[in-house]
């Protein structure tokens, strides 16, 4: 076997991704809802790899360390929230949290 | 042959990201999630981009998955706490991720022994972290400032939101 088409890459990253959004839609708890957010884009920074491999440029990369820096501030962020969701609610149901003060 | 590797260590990504969505225990689902960080990082070596699979390695799977244990630890406070480090203890928790990091392993030994150089997807093509950092501080430098700001943003927020409400 030679080198890796690039389609395969993209496929994984796909896959990936789909399975992601599935576990964002099938599980009903926070932390679940953060891991499966973290895999997404982890999915979306694979592409931007593999693509940026594939025109051999290095655009890709620098895309990756991006996408790193957002995920780094998005996971701090949906932490606290955890956190004070637990404190105010006492559970991590994504539901219970669905009455808007108003 | 070389492209070999990158099969395996997709299949091994691809499983234990299911095994992540299909777990009930958050801390069993996080063990998978490291697993399925590690082998996208294997991936990354193999079609040529080394720093790229170094960064995923110390930020995703290093940084990132410590905040997370740290919170479920956090909320875990309590006598159930004691239950579930015993549960930890027992072989069928920690089995199925040992397993799975194995395979990655012996692929690791094999790359790094057999001195293969991977499977990129351009023959011959690995980008060295010079590069990398060369492009980040040259085109993209506005990029870099904006991420700074963004991470700046993301301190002050994750500050404001753990603080205990005022009495």
């Amino acid at each position: 076997m030679g080198p890796v088409p690039l389609e395969h890459g993209l496929a994984l990253a796909g896959t990936l991704f789909a399975l992601g959004l599935l576990g964002l839609l099938i599980r009903r708890n926070v932390i679940f809802a953060l891991m499966c957010i973290e895999i997404m884009m982890n999915a979306a920074g694979l592409a931007f790899v593999a693509a940026g491999a594939s025109w051999a440029r290095v655009d890709g990369q620098v895309m990756f360390i991006f996408i790193l820096s957002m995920a780094a501030a998005e996971v701090s962020i949906g932490l606290a929230l955890v956190l004070q969701m637990n404190q105010r609610l006492k559970t991590l149901d994504a539901d219970a949290a669905s009455d808007m003060r108003g | 042959m070389s492209a070999l590797f990158f099969y395996i260590a997709a299949a091994v990504a691809v499983l234990s990201t299911i095994l992540v969505i299909t777990s009930l225990r958050a801390i069993h689902a996080l063990l998978y999630l490291i697993v399925s960080l590690l082998s996208v990082s294997m991936v990354f070596f193999v079609i040529g981009a080394p720093f790229i699979a170094a960064l995923e390695v110390i930020v995703y799977a290093g940084a990132i998955m410590v905040l997370f244990i740290f919170v479920i630890m956090v909320l875990n406070l309590g006598a159930q706490a004691v239950g579930e480090e015993r549960l930890l203890l027992r072989p069928k928790v920690w089995a199925g991720p040992s397993a799975l990091l194995l395979v990655l392993g012996v692929e690791l030994a094999w790359i790094i022994l057999g001195g293969h150089g991977g499977a990129p997807i351009q023959e011959g093509l690995v980008f060295e972290p010079k590069q990398v950092g060369m492009a980040l501080f040259g085109p993209y430098a506005l990029g870099v400032e904006i991420a700074s700001l963004l991470l700046l943003a993301g301190l002050v927020g994750a500050y404001h939101l753990g603080r205990r409400p005022r009495m």
